[in-house]
């Protein structure tokens, strides 16, 4: 039990290396990459929150990543320095995201997920229509980190990858405190939870908070980070759909899933479809439509007997996992 | 044992959308009583409970627990303070053991403690229901009769004062309900005020120290067994009233 | 002004009540939502268009080729790919809809490229009492209210109607009187994208055609379901006419690009305000 527990650990310490070790080794374009995957993987580990452990069909990934870029951006061109800038865009996100949770998740389902799609276009609109302070449409420059562009690419490389194991860290947590257990159980049941003794209200509000923080966090990094945002990149739908398919191509609710999920979509993709920028969307689609019919618990929990049972006979009415 | 009423239900009454469900009940328990509530089909006694664990609001009337008053409380909150249920339709986490179920009783009904701690007591309640060989079962995986005690060990694990039983027997046969009955006198013996909701008149008499009636969301009889049942009210509102008054006269002759 | 203001409200609500119906249907049916749904009504613009544009059809004889296509797409997309997990949570159903309008949108992004595309009637304007109004935008409307209409009447008295009301009310029991649900579900994404590619034949009058748009138009199908329930016809006609007129004043008062916003203001605070969903019951038994 306790040796099988410890694997992720280890798996994940490993990945952590080697994403460290990519600039001593390769070109920028190697940086680049790392820092992309770094990136992802703290959207779907805070996805996981809200999405995983809770069960809460969330789609506002990219609202809260997209006001993270603009809080940074815009503080940071207003003379703050960028550590500063970054620190405030995560307070920032934060307590909006516990004003909307506190809004929305008294709403459960599809009035729920279609609440936290809105926000994703509420915020955008916002932010385009909020030209004196945005750019609106045009978008807004960021100066860029001085110091070469070998330096800055590893200054990025990273902080993104101590973010990672920041919220890798978190995520350990959770998954062990009164708190993860509270979340599995309002996953699970919300009204038992509830029945328990659990604040349901509070444990959800909170675990959105957290899914909230770090995208916020990552949205104003990657603003200093590429210099430029506009709203329709910084809000874009295909993100807010993306990263909770990363976290369930790994394994919803665990804690090394959202880790695999964000590694492997992104490798996939750059080794795959990189070259086909027009299809980008209808690459997603696909991936999508396999992951929900041949791995539906995500790649941790892939039951191979199953698979190979469902590709012989490609028959199955009902993907409901057998019961155990 | 004081002489406080350990709950004590004053005038309450709530409506759905123009339906009366419950219309001005008002009780009090003693603590350490087995009480039973009885009513026909669609008297209101789900919904007593649901008001009296916070479920919903009453629209009028005050409900006391242990010298508060809870009126206005939600579930989590009559959990902490020592109010647990079990639901007529079983409630587990499904993919949870029935260990982890149980668990999330013991940890959460209290504010503080491990899971560690919460996890050794849990067994202890399994135990106690005769389900510690099913420990490491997923919750889905078990047979009504078992979903059933995992309840109880769920809402004893919340270490409750008063524990509100919502059908515990529906769908059991007579060697698991005498099973159940024994679990439930058990219970009893440690001190917690039990209300039993049931459909079986044998099964409820012969338990409960004393009885209440629902009819129509109204409060229509209460007292020792003995004499509920002798209740023309009673039997009418269960029987309906030829009945009532052939009983009466059988009696009469007799 | 006020009048003018009105009447554009009247006429683009009818437009959001012919592209919410059949989401709603969808929705309430199946308890599905159908992210394919802007596409659909763009899929049925590209048909109208290029029958148009290629072979010199008139929009309005598109109605029922641009439907019947989209029902038979809707048909098997519904019967080979949702209704497979149309039992699971509400995480798996959305993003499974949500990833095949990705494909969609991209296939048609690439097939028809980005370029909006436009059917132009010139029918003309006419002015009475002030009131300022095209022509076609009054043909689409009226358009709109007839396909409105049509579903409801198909609704209240086919025998495929009834048997789809009594699937929303009660699965189980619609099951035990011998309804097939999985047929009946099949049916109802149909008749839904029908919808969507009538609406779409409708709209390639008076709205540019483009994939851009299809964000857009999902946008208002959850507004206008939010505003009138689900899956009654009516109650998006409701719903459809109280959005456009909202935001056509809006759109005057506060300029026109923050009428899309005032939209979405307004469904967040339905939610706020009635937290279970306008139809949705609280409750643990």
């Amino acid at each position: 039990m306790m040796r099988r527990l410890t694997v992720p650990y280890v798996l994940f310490s490993i990945w952590v290396v080697v994403l460290c070790m990519l600039p001593f080794v390769e070109s920028s374009y190697f940086v680049h990459l790392a820092t992309n995957i770094a990136l992802f993987t703290i959207l779907a580990q805070s996805w996981n929150f809200i999405g995983g452990f809770s069960g809460y069909p969330s789609f506002s990934t990219a609202a809260f990543f997209g006001l993270g870029a603009y809080a940074g951006a815009i503080t940071q061109n207003m003379g703050l320095p960028m550590e500063l800038a970054w620190i405030f865009a995560t307070v920032l996100v934060s307590a909006l995201a516990a004003l909307f949770g506190f809004i929305l998740l008294r709403l459960r389902g599809h009035y729920f997920a279609i609440g936290s799609i809105a926000i994703v276009e509420v915020l955008r609109l916002a932010i385009a229509s909020a030209t004196d302070l945005t750019g609106g449409g045009n978008g807004m420059n960021v100066r860029f980190l001085p110091g070469g562009p070998e330096y800055v690419g590893m200054v990025f490389l990273y902080t993104m990858v101590g973010l990672m194991v920041l919220v890798f860290a978190l995520t350990v947590w959770v998954d062990k405190s009164r708190f993860g257990f509270g979340l599995r159980c309002i996953r699970q049941n919300e009204d038992a939870a509830n029945m328990v003794g659990i604040n349901t209200n509070l444990y959800k509000i909170f675990a959105y908070v957290l899914s909230a923080s770090f995208c916020g966090t990552v949205g104003a990094i990657y603003a200093s980070w590429t210099g430029y945002i506009d709203p329709t990149d910084s809000f874009e739908i295909l993100l807010t759909l993306k990263v909770p398919v990363m976290a369930m191509l790994g394994g919803a609710g665990t804690v090394i899933g959202p880790v695999l999920g964000a590694a492997a979509f992104s490798l996939l993709e750059e080794i795959f479809w990189a070259n086909f920028l027009e299809y980008n969307r209808a690459i997603l689609g696909v991936v999508i439509v396999i992951l929900i019919f041949f791995l539906p618990r995500g790649l941790l929990n892939l039951d191979y007997h199953t698979l190979h049972r469902r590709l012989r006979h490609n028959a199955g009415r009902n993907p409901r996992e057998p019961s155990e | 044992m004081t002489n406080q009423p350990i709950l004590k239900v004053t005038s309450v009454a709530r409506n759905f959308g123009g339906i009366v469900a419950v219309r001005d009940v008002s009780f009090e328990l003693a603590a350490g009583e087995i009480v039973g509530l009885i009513g026909p089909n669609g008297a209101g006694k789900t919904t007593l409970i649901n008001l009296i664990t916070g479920v919903y609001p009453a629209n009028s009337g005050s409900i006391v627990f242990d010298g508060a008053d809870v009126t206005g409380q939600k579930p989590f909150q009559a959990a902490r303070r020592g109010i647990a249920r079990t639901f007529q339709i079983v409630q587990p986490f499904p993919e949870m053991t029935v260990l982890q179920n149980v668990t999330a009783g013991a940890l959460f009904a209290r504010q503080s403690g491990s899971i560690t701690d919460a996890v050794e007591e849990s067994r202890e309640h399994l135990k106690f229901v005769g389900l510690a060989d099913l420990a490491e079962t997923p919750a889905a995986s078990l047979t009504l009769p078992n979903r059933k005690r995992l309840e109880l060990a769920k809402s004893l694990a919340m270490r409750p004062r008063l524990l509100l039983l919502d059908e515990v027997n529906a769908g059991l046969n007579p060697t698991e309900i005498s099973g159940a009955l024994d679990l439930i006198r058990d219970i009893s013996a440690r001190g917690i005020t039990i209300v039993i909701i049931e459909h079986l008149m044998k099964v409820v008499f012969s338990l409960s120290h004393r009885i209440l009636v629902l009819h129509h969301g109204e409060l229509i009889s209460g007292g020792l067994p003995n004499e509920v049942a002798k209740d023309e009210r009673v039997v009418e509102a269960y029987l309906g009233s030829k009945f009532a008054e052939r009983q009466r006269s059988l009696s009469n002759n007799g | 002004m006020e009048l003018q203001i009105l009447a554009n409200g009247i006429v683009l609500g009818a437009l959001y009540a012919c592209i919410a119906v059949g989401f709603s249907l969808v929705w309430g049916v199946l308890n599905v939502i159908n992210m394919l749904h802007g596409s659909f009504i763009i899929l049925g613009g590209y048909i109208t268009f290029f029958a148009w544009a290629r072979l010199g059809i008139h929009p309005i004889a598109m109605i029922p080729v641009a439907g019947m296509i989209l029902y038979g797409l809707g048909y098997m997309v519904q019967r080979g790919v949702i209704n497979k997990v149309v039992t699971q949570p509400v995480l798996i159903t959305l993003t499974l809809t949500f990833g095949l309008d990705m494909i969609l949108y991209n296939f048609m992004n690439v097939v028809f490229t980005a370029t909006p595309q436009r059917v132009t009637l010139e029918l003309g304007s006419f002015d009475i009492g002030g009131i300022f109004m095209p022509w076609d935008r009054i043909v689409s409307m009226l358009l709109a209210f007839a396909l409105t209409g049509l579903l409801y009447w198909v609704m209240r008295t086919s025998r495929v109607g009834r048997a789809i009301v009594a699937v929303r009310m009660d699965r189980d029991a619609a099951a035990l009187m011998g309804i097939r649900v999985d047929q009946i579900y099949a049916i109802t994404f149909g008749i839904g994208a029908f919808m969507a590619g009538a609406a779409g034949a409708v709209f390639a009058v008076v709205f540019p055609v483009t994939t851009n748009l299809s964000g857009l138009y999902i946008g208002k199908a959850f507004v206008v379901c939010v505003i009138g329930g689900l899956g009654s016809v009516p109650g998006a006609l409701v719903g459809g006419i109280v959005l456009g007129v909202i935001e056509s004043f809006a759109g005057h008062w506060l300029g026109p690009q923050h009428a899309i916003t005032v939209g979405f203001v307004l469904m967040l605070i339905l939610l706020i305000t009635r937290p279970s969903g306008l139809l949705g019951k609280k409750g643990y038994e």
